[in-house]
């Protein structure tokens, strides 16, 4: 396959939250303002970026049979190594994403890759892969992440665009506008995809 | 009276699907029928309590004294799996009925979030072991809850007359939210 579709098609085609429906707890979670997304989307790109290419090194050794429980101890490895990074760096960050860090082993996104291509293709491709498929998570993220915000609080990235004391609309901020808006978001996105 | 308090705040106040947004797949998945998510409902609730009870143990008498607190994240991952596929074999032997009713939601219930989240947060809020049973006890009822009457109204909108976009995934999405605004109205409960 062209490495630049395979790149790129982790964003639009084969976006993992609006097309293919995968890891949508943590998108609605975590999406209550644009930072935290990129935050969350981050963490999880760099999850998926390394462990499709650890796991396509070692598809060669691994035995069939053990394939799932030996693909999940790589990615929970990665995991714990970015939940403790940030807990180091970023510890406000942390702090709001709360349980979610930990909670990337459970995303079908990154075991997904892991077996659908990562356990078939070379490195190059599986690190391609990885990373386009956790920048379109990211990206989706950060547009979820921003719709919110911009709604709910008047404010994109932290900048408040509206008058100090006024309010967004909180009802997007909180649990019923992360279902909403996710849910407006994949009807256009189906809309857009069967146009073009 | 704490444990009422528990039970309250997770089942209604803090729905584990509808505020924590933990386990959205198998609330999206399997709440096409009533029926099947009543499956769903009970393994969570078998699963999920004797995960948090042994997640429990392991995290108390061996991750904490050997100095292992990070590993909580492997270790956890790779208990809540292994205890499905043994539930799994010891259901298909003891009791066949049962396996039939929840034998086909179990190999789902390994990536279910709300089990591993349910696993963390007993750990995070430095509960003893009988109020970690309580809270994944309250977590299950309330995940099942949540499903029983999603699906109730799923039923209803498959009928209904829904614009074309938003067929299926969005509309769900947005009744989903909708049920999760009325829950917010327990809020001033607990």
């Amino acid at each position: 396959m062209n490495q630049t579709n395979n790149f790129t098609k982790g964003f639009f085609r084969e976006n993992p939250i609006l097309v293919l429906l995968l890891g949508t707890c943590p998108t609605l979670a975590v999406t209550s303002s644009a930072i935290n997304g990129l935050g969350m989307g981050l963490a999880t790109t760099f999850v998926l970026f390394m462990s499709n290419v650890f796991i396509s090194m070692i598809k060669g050794f691994v035995p069939d049979k053990v394939r799932i429980p030996a693909f999940v101890v790589v990615i929970a490895s990665f995991v714990t190594v970015v939940d403790l990074l940030m807990q180091a760096y970023t510890p406000a960050l942390s702090n709001q994403l709360g349980i979610f860090i930990p909670l990337i082993v459970v995303n079908c996104i990154v075991l997904g890759r892991a077996e659908a291509f990562a356990a078939k293709n070379n490195i190059l491709s599986s690190a391609i892969d990885g990373l386009g498929m956790g920048l379109g998570f990211a990206m989706a993220l950060v547009i979820l992440g921003g719709i919110r915000e911009i709604l709910g609080a008047g404010s994109l990235f932290g900048y408040k665009f509206i008058a100090e004391s006024a309010d967004g609309i909180l009802v997007f901020i909180l649990a019923p506008g992360a279902f909403i808006t996710l849910g407006f978001l994949i009807a256009i996105l189906k809309k857009l995809n069967k146009t073009s | 009276m704490e444990y009422i308090i528990i039970v309250i705040s997770a089942v209604f106040v803090n729905n584990i699907v509808l505020a924590q947004f933990l386990g959205i797949c198998p609330f999206l998945g399997v709440s096409n029928k009533t029926e099947t998510a009543f499956g769903m409902g009970a393994s969570v609730l078998f699963v999920m309590t004797l995960a948090t009870i042994v997640t429990y143990l392991v995290q108390v008498f061996v991750l904490v004294p050997l100095n292992l607190a990070f590993l909580q994240t492997i270790s956890f991952i790779l208990i809540i799996a292994a205890l499905v596929q043994m539930l799994e074999i010891i259901l298909k032997k003891v009791s066949p009925t049962l396996y039939q009713a929840l034998g086909i939601y179990l190999p789902l219930i390994t990536t279910n979030c709300a089990v591993m989240g349910v696993a963390i947060l007993v750990i995070k809020k430095d509960f003893n072991l009988a109020e970690s049973v309580v809270f994944a006890v309250a977590n299950a009822i309330g995940f099942a809850l949540a499903l029983v009457i999603f699906s109730g109204i799923r039923e209803q909108l498959a009928l209904a007359d829904v614009p074309k976009g938003m067929k299926g995934i969005p509309i769900a999405l947005v009744t989903a939210g909708i049920l999760a605004l009325a829950f917010m109205g327990f809020a001033g409960l607990v």
